[in-house]
């Protein structure tokens, strides 16, 4: 396993991509609202991520399983 | 669909990347000079680099049905050397006359210290004086906004003609500046470190498309010349026209690069019978 610091050093940039994928999405998806003047029919999906990111920003995982409680709250939206 | 790939350094590249662009469609790379991965030492090593890229290049891309442009600079990394910088500026005026050499470029900020900016101004006054077209780099990452506010301000006290003048890797959080400055926007797309495929269409969805030029990375660190065909297949999968695809991939780089009459590909129109 990595040093904490390597850890962060490794993967800091991919995951920094990553997070500007989902902020492009969100974007795209407010831009198609405007434009189209009216939400998706269903919004689950939406929110479903606006969730996720709460749960990731929110206090202490002394457990280390963010994932594993991010599959289990993707798990369900269909 | 014929595709023109505007900024590409080929040669950290492989025959093969130029084997499967052909196969995709590429008719064209441009190639602006680069850093090498270390500080350059004598301008000698200057020189060959730019004859490799204005003489050995077009002849390893035309063997796949390829044309193959250069531009010719000192990199904004290796601007610390002023001494070298010099040197290798006395000489560019040579390289500017080989007949696939499209411009000065790529020069621009890196750290943006004084060096770099004294190294800017230099390039684009000999690009102004030799009636060529300029390619500038803007910084990565957390150096970006701050890099890209200063080669605008630099610029803005320069007798210049933005029409001739490329900025190239902006992000979504310089790309009105460059735009509203009136100069040509490039995006750079990497797997990791600069704007990704789906983000440069949202781009193009969201700002007017005259001015701009999308690139894919192709150089010896992690990069992928396919980016920019993924672009191209997320710009149709969001339903834009091929004619659409066209202008942005084809056509803009075209209109940029044709400004040097070196530069003989025309835009294209497709006709349906």
């Amino acid at each position: 396993m990595l040093e904490p610091q390597k850890t962060l050093d490794t993967y800091y940039l991919e995951a920094r991509r990553d997070l500007l994928e989902v902020a492009a999405l969100l974007d795209r998806y407010d831009r198609s609202v405007e434009k189209q003047g009216q939400k998706a029919e269903d919004e689950s999906r939406l929110n479903s991520l606006l969730e996720a990111m709460s749960l990731l920003s929110g206090g202490d995982h002394p457990k280390a399983n963010r994932t594993e409680q991010l599959l289990n709250h993707f798990a369900k939206v269909s | 669909m014929q595709i023109i790939q505007p900024h590409y350094h080929a040669i950290a590249r492989t025959a093969q990347d130029y084997e499967r662009m052909a196969m995709s469609g590429v008719v064209a790379v441009c190639e602006p000079a680069f850093w090498a991965g270390f500080d350059r030492r004598y301008p000698e090593t200057f020189i060959d680099y730019f004859a490799q890229i204005s003489e050995f290049e077009p002849t390893r891309a035309a063997e796949f049905g390829i044309r193959h442009y250069c531009w010719v600079a000192v990199n904004p990394k290796e601007a610390e050397n002023t001494e070298l910088t010099q040197e290798v500026l006395r000489h560019m005026p040579e390289f500017l006359k080989k007949p696939t050499c499209l411009g000065v470029g790529e020069t621009g900020l890196h750290k943006s210290t004084q060096n770099e900016i004294d190294s800017l101004q230099a390039h684009v006054e000999i690009a102004m004086k030799h009636d060529q077209l300029v390619l500038i780099h803007t910084p990565h990452l957390s150096d970006k906004a701050h890099g890209t506010k200063t080669v605008l301000e630099v610029l803005a006290g320069m007798d210049v003609n933005p029409d001739k003048i490329w900025i190239d890797h902006v992000e979504e959080q310089t790309i009105e500046s460059v735009l509203d400055a009136g100069y040509w926007a490039g995006m750079t797309l990497y797997p990791v470190t600069k704007c990704s495929p789906r983000r440069s269409v949202d781009i193009l969805e969201k700002y007017s498309t005259e001015r701009l030029l999308v690139n894919s990375s192709a150089d010896w660190g992690p990069s992928d010349p396919f980016t920019l065909q993924e672009s191209i297949v997320e710009f149709r999968r969001r339903g834009h026209s091929l004619q659409e695809a066209v202008e942005i991939y084809h056509n803009n780089p075209c209109r940029f690069l044709g400004q040097n009459p070196k530069w003989d590909i025309k835009p294209i129109t497709i006709r349906e019978e």
